[in-house]
């Protein structure tokens, strides 16, 4: 079979923050780009961003981006590499201005200036009081800043391919990466997009879970194509859980409703927090306040008739600052926990939030592995933003509203690489004669597929085992066998088969598709959790309830070839301020 | 719960029917989009598109029991059996319940949808008094979703030429930001029989908007712009 080809300079594979801005960079430098998405831009899950974006811009209180670099370092536990961390906190005051004159609907103060409002684990002065780092356009920030992204993306006529599903990577045999292959949804067509720079955007795996705050969508699309071309996943073990997913539906309440006053209560009408973090209280890091809330329940303090949930109380606030600050939390409440948050608590519970991992890169947005010479050489013609890679500036557990602005100086700066980078490669290497392989022969496996497993089927199995054994509390039998089952799993997911085999808009088959890289990051998630014996930011061990710097103050590598790990420090030295010394958290 | 699902295939079907379904569940605390996936496990051909689950997206837009919504966000326990699903209205059907949006995006893509201003960026923000920014609220909220343009006759009939509601609630988004510019090319580019002035204030798209937003008063209001700066 042979398959079309079109050639481009760069192409962005996903539509969300952080592959928009660097598109946009790469659009208004002249360069030719492809942007790939499965599905229109604006539906990309940077969409349903609620609580701010976070810059020291010091609208409300005096701020500096030291202190954000400090709370940065801090809330990671102390595996973010701080050159990274000090990178993004020192650029996010410009990419938010940036951002508002492209048009970004922020609520303002009084002065005009941007509103900001407290957000867990932001402080100032090095970790003394809470500060309002957060900008915020109501509690729909990030989809305010999508649409900004996507209109700028529309004035500078980006070239949009929407509802492509990305296959998989083309790699030569130097490593070097030579663009993807991908299919036109509504067609089954394949083509070769050929780059001389190929850009993962492709946003999160949340799927993995049960239980999740992620859109549909979140199937580690760039992760699972990554890990087939043998790049290594880097920290997949920290998997962070957002305190107050809706208990029951998943869909996530903003922290930005604690950061205006709304506290948790457990079956006894205690503020609990207060026991676990003296000083931030209800404004603590997320590992910490999901691990409290776990606590409780596990304790016996839960809400309801299960005591398998917490409260978040907010009716002390008053409906016109839910109305005005929380409107979309309202509406929330409202369709999906079927309650009034002026009038009556909402029911919440951890749920799988954010992944701290990915392809690993530096802050430049270069994909980096171990190869020859380093842990950090890059790879050739590939290049990471977003939540699909790790630069890594969240470290074991990712500081609220950091994401947002990651999205930003990431893409942003990436883009500027790319730019630089091409410079230097004027013209595409000849592409491998088998270029199209492996994509062919999985859809191919699927087309012939006799007596095949469902695909809805296999899924829920993987999403069960990933609940049970690697949730917020990790317990070392419940740990091994999840190795055991979860490579169980991948084996019936190699045998999945659909009914439906026409070519308009099959929906079937992408699912199969997703399934094929949701799998290889649960097993990266699995194997990388089962095997660091300490307890760091979103990753807690039953048996191993402190952290280990002496041992495990490293990154893990996990290879899908026989599941290897491999590790590499942590690049403690920033760039151009003293790094932040090791010591316990307390907040 | 009984349902009765528009089902078109190209590859497959010389014409659209209507399939009926069984489907046992709860309906208590559950939404429409739930009961789809389940009837998606049975039935892997029947094709929707999908993704937040929580109404931000505006992905799973469709015709529900003649109405146009999002599946995500309607309760089954508001819907009357047998619960009948047709792709939105007035689009060309692509398969089953997705239609395409080519025109809908065409339109919107024609107001020029950015903000427009020429003036060197200061060094910080550009200052927005909070009532300045308040004009904004009902406006930047729109998710694309084309219920609204959708249950439009005016857009119906002109889809070519008529903006509809989506385009124009963005149209009047810009035109209501005091960072922006433009609003003499804007209103310009509007002053035409069709684009603009085919909405004829049926309100439709008021009545099916998932967002609570209302198109119909930011025509109104694009008008109101219109005939001040003539007079």
């Amino acid at each position: 079979m042979t398959v079309a080809k079109r050639t481009f300079d760069v192409v962005v594979v996903g539509a969300g923050g952080a592959g928009m801005r660097a598109a946009l960079q790469l659009a208004q430098a002249g360069l030719k780009v492809a942007v790939l998405s499965k599905v229109f831009p604006t539906r990309s899950h940077t969409v349903a961003a609620q609580g701010g974006i976070a810059a020291s811009l010091g609208n409300v209180n005096e701020d500096n981006w030291h202190w954000h670099m400090y709370d940065t370092v801090k809330g990671s536990d102390y595996l973010g590499d701080q050159d990274a961390i000090e990178f993004m906190c020192r650029a996010a005051p410009e990419v938010v201005y940036e951002l508002e004159h492209f048009g970004m609907p922020f609520d303002r103060l009084d002065s005009g200036k941007i509103y900001q409002r407290p957000f867990g684990g932001h402080m100032q002065d090095y970790g003394k009081t809470p500060v309002q780092r957060a900008c915020a356009a109501a509690d729909r920030t990030g989809h305010a800043m999508l649409h900004t992204l996507y209109q700028q993306n529309v004035k500078a006529n980006t070239h949009f391919f929407i509802e492509w599903m990305a296959l998989d990577l083309i790699r030569d045999e130097d490593g070097d990466v030579l663009g993807v292959t991908a299919m036109e949804i509504e067609t089954g067509e394949v083509m070769i997009f050929q780059a001389r720079a190929t850009l993962f955007a492709t946003g999160g795996a949340g799927r993995i879970f049960a239980s999740s705050t992620n859109a549909y969508i979140n199937t580690g699309d760039g992760l699972g194509m990554a890990a087939r071309a043998g790049i290594p996943l880097e920290d997949m073990e920290f998997f962070q859980f957002h305190p107050t997913g809706v208990y029951g539906a998943g869909v996530l309440i903003s922290e930005g409703v604690r950061g205006e006053g709304g506290y948790l209560v457990n079956k006894n009408g205690e503020r609990f927090m207060e026991r676990y973090a003296p000083t931030a209280k209800d404004l603590a890091s997320r590992d910490v306040v999901s691990r409290a809330i776990t606590v409780e329940i596990n304790e016996g303090r839960g809400c309801g008739p299960y005591g398998d949930h917490i409260l978040l109380k907010l009716d002390h606030l008053g409906d016109e600052v839910i109305k005005q600050r929380l409107p979309g939390i309202r509406e929330i409440a409202l369709k999906f926990a079927h309650v009034d948050p002026a009038i009556s608590p909402i029911p919440v519970v951890p749920t799988a939030h954010y992944m701290m991992g990915g392809i690993p890169t530096n802050y430049h947005g270069q994909v980096v592995a171990p190869y020859k010479t380093g842990p950090d050489e890059v790879v050739r013609g590939l290049y990471a933003v977003g939540e699909c890679a790790c630069v890594s500036v969240h470290g074991a557990n990712r500081l609220g509203c950091n994401s947002l602005l990651d999205l930003l100086v990431f893409g942003r700066e990436a883009g500027r690489q790319i730019i630089e980078d091409l410079q230097n490669h004027p013209h595409p290497k000849p592409l491998p004669a088998d270029a199209a392989e492996r994509p062919l022969a999985r859809l191919a496996r699927l087309e012939n597929q006799q007596n095949g497993e469902r695909v809805a089927e296999v899924g829920n199995e993987m999403r069960k085992v990933m609940q049970k054994h690697c949730g917020v509390f990790r317990f070392p039998e419940l740990l091994a066998e999840g190795v055991e089952q979860i490579k169980q799993v991948a084996e019936r997911v190699a045998r999945t088969g659909i009914g439906d085999k026409s070519r308009v808009f099959n929906t079937a088959r992408i699912e199969a598709l997703e399934l094929d890289n949701l799998i290889e990051v649960a097993q990266a998630t699995m194997v990388s959790a089962a095997a660091r014996q300490e307890s760091r930011g979103a990753h807690a061990r039953d048996d191993f309830p402190q952290r280990d710097d002496q041992n495990w103050l490293k990154h893990s590598l996990y290879f899908r070839e026989d599941h290897r790990l491999d590790y590499k420090p942590v690049r403690l030295k920033s760039l151009t301020v003293e790094s932040f010394p090791l010591k316990a958290r307390v907040y | 719960m009984k349902f009765h699902i528009y089902r078109y295939n190209p590859d497959t079907d010389a014409a659209p029917y209507m399939q009926d379904y069984d489907l046992d569940i709860e309906p208590a605390g559950k939404m429409l989009l739930d009961a789809l996936l389940l009837l998606k496990e049975q039935d892997d051909s029947l094709s929707l598109r999908k993704s937040c689950r929580e109404g931000v997206c505006g992905s799973d837009a469709m015709n529900i029991n003649g109405r146009n919504g999002l599946a995500c966000i309607t309760p089954l326990s508001s819907l009357k059996e047998p619960i009948t699903l047709r792709p939105l209205p007035g689009l060309p059907v692509i398969r089953d319940l997705i239609v395409d949006m080519t025109q809908f995006f065409k339109q919107y893509h024609s107001i020029k949808p950015y903000l427009i201003n020429n003036d060197p960026p200061p060094e910080t923000e550009r200052l927005q008094s909070p009532a300045q920014r308040a004009h904004l609220n009902g406006l930047y909220e729109c998710i694309l979703c084309a219920c609204c343009s959708t249950a439009c006759p005016s857009f119906w009939w002109n889809p070519d030429k008529f903006v509809g509601p989506a385009g124009l609630l963005q149209a009047y988004r810009f035109l209501a930001d005091t960072r922006d510019h433009a609003s003499r090319e804007r209103l310009d580019d509007l002053e035409d029989p069709y684009r603009l002035f085919r909405c004829h204030t049926i309100m439709n798209c008021v009545d099916v908007c998932p967002k609570e937003l209302n198109p119909t008063e930011a025509i109104g209001n694009i008008k109101d712009m219109m005939v001040r700066r003539l007079v």
